[in-house]
C-alpha cells in the first residue's frame, strides 16, 4: 500500500494530458519504429529470397536449396562459421568478465572515477582504428617488438610469427575485447544508480562477504538483467563483425562475415545467391552464439547460486580484483597506445625495424593523403551530420511523446530499440542492397543516410533517454502554469537544461556513423566512400604511413564531436553553476 | 445573478485503481485560500495536478474546475494560467534571474526588451534590485523563493496552486514567506489552493480547511 501511494505521489507529478502537447510528437514513435524495423524486415526478406534462389533481376524465379548445398561444400566453411561463433562468445565473455570484476572490486574507489572519465574518449575511437592500433603495437614488426629489440630479443629483423591474422583469431578477439569493455562499462554505469549498489555492498560486507562476493551475490543479478540486451548486442556484433576481422582476423580461412563480403563484392554477379545463403547462415551462426550465451548465463547463475547457498564469504579476492584492474587498464592503454603509434607512423620518415622511433619525421604522407581524402572526408561529415540530426530529432520527439502519455518506457520498446543491434548487420544490409538493385534504386546519399540511421538511432536513443527521463518534470509544470505553450516550454526550458546530454548523444551518434563500415560499403556500392571504408580497404596493402593517416583521421572526427559536446555547454553556460556536472 | 468569481470545484473526485483519494465540492473566492491537509502520500498533491491540468493518466478524475465562470476542465495546462509554487523554487538554471521572470511575462506584452525591463521592475518591487544579471544558483533560499513568487505573479495567473511551498525554508524565513505569499495573493485577488501537512500553514492561510487521508 505504502509503495503504491509513493508511486502515485511520484506519478502525480508526471505527464501532461488534456490534448496539450505537440502533435508532431505523436508521429515520432511510429516513424521511429519504421526506421528501426522497416530496413530490418525488408533487408531480411531481400536476403532470404535470393538465398532460396528467387531473384528475378538475375533470372532466378524458382525456389531451390541449391545455394545452401554449394555453401555447405565450400572449402573451410565449417571452420569459418565456428571461428566466428567462438570468437564472438569468447570476446563477449572476456569483456563482461573484466568489467564485472572491475566494478565488483573497485566500485566507488578513486580509480573507478578515473576509468569513468576515460569512457567517452575510449568509445569515440572507431573499431577499425582501434584494430589498426592494436596491429601496429603487437605485430612482429610492431612497436612493442621494437621496444625490446635488439637488446632483449637479439633480433635485428622482425621474427617470422603470425601474430596479427593468427588462425585461432586470438588477436581479433583481443581487438574486440578492448572496444567492447568501454561499451559494456558505459551500459553498466548507466544501470548502477537504480540499484542502490552502495547499500547492498555495505550490507554484504557487514555480513562478512568479500567485495567480489558481495557484488556477485547481491548486485550482479539485477545489474545483469538491465544490461542483458546490450550484452546480446555485443555477442551479435562480435560474431558478425567485418572491419575488425578484415584487419586482425584469420586469413585461411577468414571468418564467415569476411567471406560473405568477398562474395557480395564478387564481380561474378551469380555469387549473390551464395552470398545470400551465407548471410542466412550468418543469422544462424549469431543465433547459435546467442544460444551458447544463454547456456553460459545458466551455468554462471548456477555457480553463483551454489556458492551463495554454501555461504562462501570469498574474502581473499585480491587476485580477482587485481586482474580485473590490470585488464581494464590494459584495454585502455592498448587503445590509446595504438592511436599514438598510428599518429607516429603517419608522420614517420625512415623507420627501420629495430629502431624504437623513426629516424626523422615528415608531413609528406599527410599532404599526399589529404589531397585524395577530401571526397571521403566530406561524405563522412555530411552522412554523419544528417543521420545524427534525424536521430536526435526523432529521439527527442519520442521522449516528448513518452513524457506526454506516460507510456513507452517498458522492456518491449527497449527490445525494439536494440533489435537492429542484435540482428547481424550483414544479414539484412545485404538484402537491402539486393532490393535496391532489383528495383533500380541508385546508391545515393539518401539511402546511405537511412542505412546509417538504423544504427545511429538506437545509440542516440539509449544515450539520451536516461537524462531525459530523470529531468525534473516540475520544470515543465511550472512552464505550463506560466502559460508557455508546449513548444515554447520545450525550446526555452527543457532543451537548454538538457543541452549537454543532447550534444553528448549527438556525439555518440556521429561517432557511430563515422565508424560504420559494412553499411557504407554495401549501400554506398563503392561510389560513396568514407574515411572508414578507405581505411579498412588499406588493411591488405600494409602501407603503415598511409594507414596511420587514415586511422588517425577516423579517430579524430568522433573526438572533435565529443570535444564540442563537452566544450560548448561549458562555454554557453559558463556563469550557470546550476548546470555544472 | 449568481457570483461566479473565484475558483469553483464541482463534485471533484480523484481515484487510483478504483480507490478514491480525494473528493470535494467547494468554492474559493478571489483572494481566499483553500488549505488541503493530509499526511504525505495521501494523494493531496493529485488535486493540484488535476486543477493545473497535468494529472497522470493512471489516475481517473471526475468533476469540473471553473475559474471566474469559465470551465477549465478540458483546457490544456498552458491555457489554464494556474501559477504553481513547489517546495523547491525551481528557477530555470540556464537563464539569469531577470530572464526567469521575463520568460513568464505573456508574449503579447511588448518586445523582448520591454519584457526584460518589466522583469527588472518586478525584481525591484520585491527588494531584489540589481539581481537581474545574477546566476539563480548563487541566490540564497529566501531570494530564490521571492524570485519564484515574482515569476509566477508576472505570468498573470488566474489562480495560485501551492504545493507545500514553505516546507523547505527555515523557521524564520517560513513565517516571512507565508505572510508575503498570502498578502500578495490577496492583493492580486487570486484564489489559492494550498496543499500542506503543516498546521501552521493552514492557520496563516486563514481560509477553509479540507482534510484528506485521515483514515490511513
Amino acid at each position: 500500500m505504502a509503495q503504491a501511494l509513493r508511486r502515485s505521489k511520484l506519478s502525480a507529478h508526471r505527464g501532461l494530458v488534456h490534448g496539450g502537447g505537440l502533435s508532431l510528437a505523436r508521429l515520432a514513435p511510429p516513424l521511429t519504429l519504421v526506421v528501426l524495423v522497416g530496413p530490418l524486415l525488408f533487408g531480411l526478406a531481400g536476403t532470404l529470397l535470393p538465398a532460396f534462389g528467387y531473384l528475378p533481376a538475375l533470372g532466378g524465379t524458382t525456389f531451390t536449396t541449391r545455394h545452401f548445398e554449394t555453401l555447405a561444400s565450400t572449402p573451410g566453411i565449417v571452420r569459418s562459421v565456428l571461428t566466428s561463433i567462438l570468437a564472438g562468445v569468447v570476446a563477449t565473455f572476456l569483456s563482461l568478465a573484466v568489467i564485472a570484476g572491475f566494478i565488483a572490486g573497485h566500485l566507488d574507489s578513486p580509480i573507478f572515477a578515473r576509468m569513468r572519465q576515460l569512457i567517452s574518449p575510449l568509445l569515440a575511437v572507431p573499431h577499425a582504428a582501434a584494430a589498426f592500433g592494436l596491429a601496429f603495437l603487437i605485430a612482429p614488426s610492431g612497436f612493442l617488438m621494437r621496444l625490446v629489440s635488439p637488446w632483449l630479443t637479439g633480433l635485428d629483423r622482425p621474427p617470422d610469427l603470425l601474430i596479427v591474422n593468427d588462425p585461432m583469431a586470438l588477436t581479433m578477439v583481443a581487438g574486440l575485447v578492448v572496444k567492447e569493455i568501454p561499451f559494456l562499462f558505459l551500459v553498466a554505469l548507466a544501470a548502477l544508480p537504480q540499484l542502490r549498489h552502495g547499500d547492498m555492498m555495505r550490507l554484504g560486507r557487514s555480513l562478512g562477504y568479500g567485495r567480489v562476493a558481495s557484488f556477485a551475490y547481491l548486485v550482479w543479478q539485477p545489474l545483469y538483467r538491465q544490461i542483458r540486451l546490450a550484452v546480446f548486442a555485443v555477442v551479435a556484433y562480435a560474431t558478425s563483425v567485418v572491419d575488425v576481422a578484415l584487419i586482425l582476423g584469420p586469413h585461411l580461412p577468414p571468418t564467415l562475415p569476411v567471406r560473405l563480403i568477398e562474395w557480395m563484392n564478387d564481380p561474378e554477379i551469380a555469387m549473390r545467391y551464395l552470398a545470400s545463403a551465407g548471410a542466412i547462415l550468418q543469422l544462424g551462426a549469431t543465433l547459435a552464439a546467442l544460444l551458447i550465451w544463454l547456456l553460459i548465463e545458466r551455468v554462471a547463475s548456477l555457480v553463483t547460486g551454489f556458492l551463495r547457498g554454501r555461504g562462501r564469504r570469498l574474502r581473499r579476492d585480491g587476485a580477482v580484483r587485481g586482474f580485473a584492474l590490470a585488464f581494464m587498464a590494459l584495454s585502455a592503454l592498448v587503445v590509446f597506445g595504438g592511436i599514438a603509434v598510428l599518429a607516429l607512423w603517419s608522420f614517420a620518415g625512415l623507420w627501420q625495424f629495430p629502431d624504437a622511433l623513426p629516424r626523422d619525421f615528415t608531413a609528406r604522407t599527410w599532404t599526399s593523403v589529404l589531397q585524395r581524402i577530401s571526397g571521403p572526408l566530406i561524405t563522412t561529415f555530411w552522412v554523419g551530420l544528417i543521420s545524427t540530426a534525424i536521430a536526435v530529432v526523432l529521439t527527442i520527439l519520442c521522449l516528448e511523446r513518452e513524457y506526454e502519455t506516460g507510456r513507452g518506457r517498458g522492456q518491449r520498446s527497449l527490445a525494439l530499440i536494440y533489435l537492429p543491434l542484435i540482428v547481424p548487420q550483414i544479414s539484412f544490409i545485404f538484402g537491402l542492397q539486393i532490393l535496391a538493385i532489383s528495383f533500380g534504386i541508385d546508391a545515393g546519399g539518401a539511402s546511405l543516410v537511412l542505412a546509417h540511421l538504423v544504427f545511429v538511432l538506437p545509440y542516440v536513443f539509449l544515450s539520451l533517454s536516461d537524462p531525459w527521463r530523470s529531468h525534473d518534470p516540475r520544470y515543465d509544470q511550472i512552464a505550463a502554469g506560466l502559460g508557455l505553450s508546449r513548444w515554447r516550454a520545450l525550446l526555452r526550458v527543457r532543451l537548454p537544461i538538457l543541452l549537454r546530454a543532447i550534444l553528448t548523444a549527438a556525439a555518440v551518434g556521429f561517432a557511430v556513423s563515422v565508424g560504420q563500415y559494412l553499411p557504407t560499403v554495401l549501400i554506398g556500392a563503392g561510389r560513396l566512400e568514407t574515411v572508414t571504408t578507405e581505411a579498412v580497404a588499406l588493411a591488405a596493402g600494409g602501407n603503415r604511413r598511409v594507414i596511420g593517416v587514415y586511422a588517425f583521421l577516423q579517430t579524430l572526427l568522433p573526438f572533435l564531436a565529443f570535444a564540442i559536446a563537452t566544450g560548448l555547454p561549458g562555454l554557453l553556460f559558463r556563469n550557470r553553476r546550476g548546470l555544472r556536472v | 445573478m449568481t457570483d461566479t468569481s473565484g475558483l469553483k470545484l464541482t463534485a471533484v473526485a480523484i481515484s487510483l485503481a478504483g480507490r478514491e483519494l480525494i473528493a470535494l465540492d467547494t468554492r474559493v473566492a478571489c483572494g481566499e485560500v483553500l488549505t488541503v491537509m493530509g499526511p504525505s502520500g495521501s494523494g493531496k498533491s493529485t488535486l493540484l495536478a488535476y486543477i493545473g491540468g497535468f494529472l497522470d493518466p493512471v489516475f481517473s478524475a471526475r468533476g469540473s474546475v471553473q475559474v471566474d465562470g469559465q470551465d477549465m476542465t478540458t483546457l490544456a495546462a498552458e491555457e489554464r494560467h494556474a501559477g504553481i509554487l513547489f517546495q523547491d523554487p525551481l528557477l530555470f538554471p540556464h537563464l539569469d534571474v531577470a530572464d526567469n521572470i521575463a520568460l513568464a511575462i505573456p508574449e503579447t506584452n511588448g518586445s523582448r526588451r520591454d519584457r526584460r525591463r518589466m522583469a527588472l521592475l518586478a525584481l525591484s518591487a520585491a527588494g531584489l534590485d540589481g539581481y537581474g544579471d545574477r546566476d539563480p544558483h548563487t541566490l540564497s533560499g529566501g531570494e530564490k523563493a521571492r524570485v519564484a513568487l515574482q515569476r509566477v505573479l508576472m505570468s498573470k495567473p488566474r489562480l495560485l496552486l501551492l504545493d507545500e511551498p514553505f516546507s523547505k525554508l527555515d523557521a524564520g524565513l517560513r513565517a516571512q514567506m507565508r505572510t508575503l505569499v498570502f498578502s500578495t495573493a490577496r492583493a492580486a485577488g487570486l484564489p489559492v489552493v494550498l496543499v500542506t501537512h503543516d498546521e501552521a500553514d493552514a492557520v496563516a492561510a486563514g481560509g477553509a480547511i479540507h482534510r484528506v487521508g485521515d483514515d490511513l
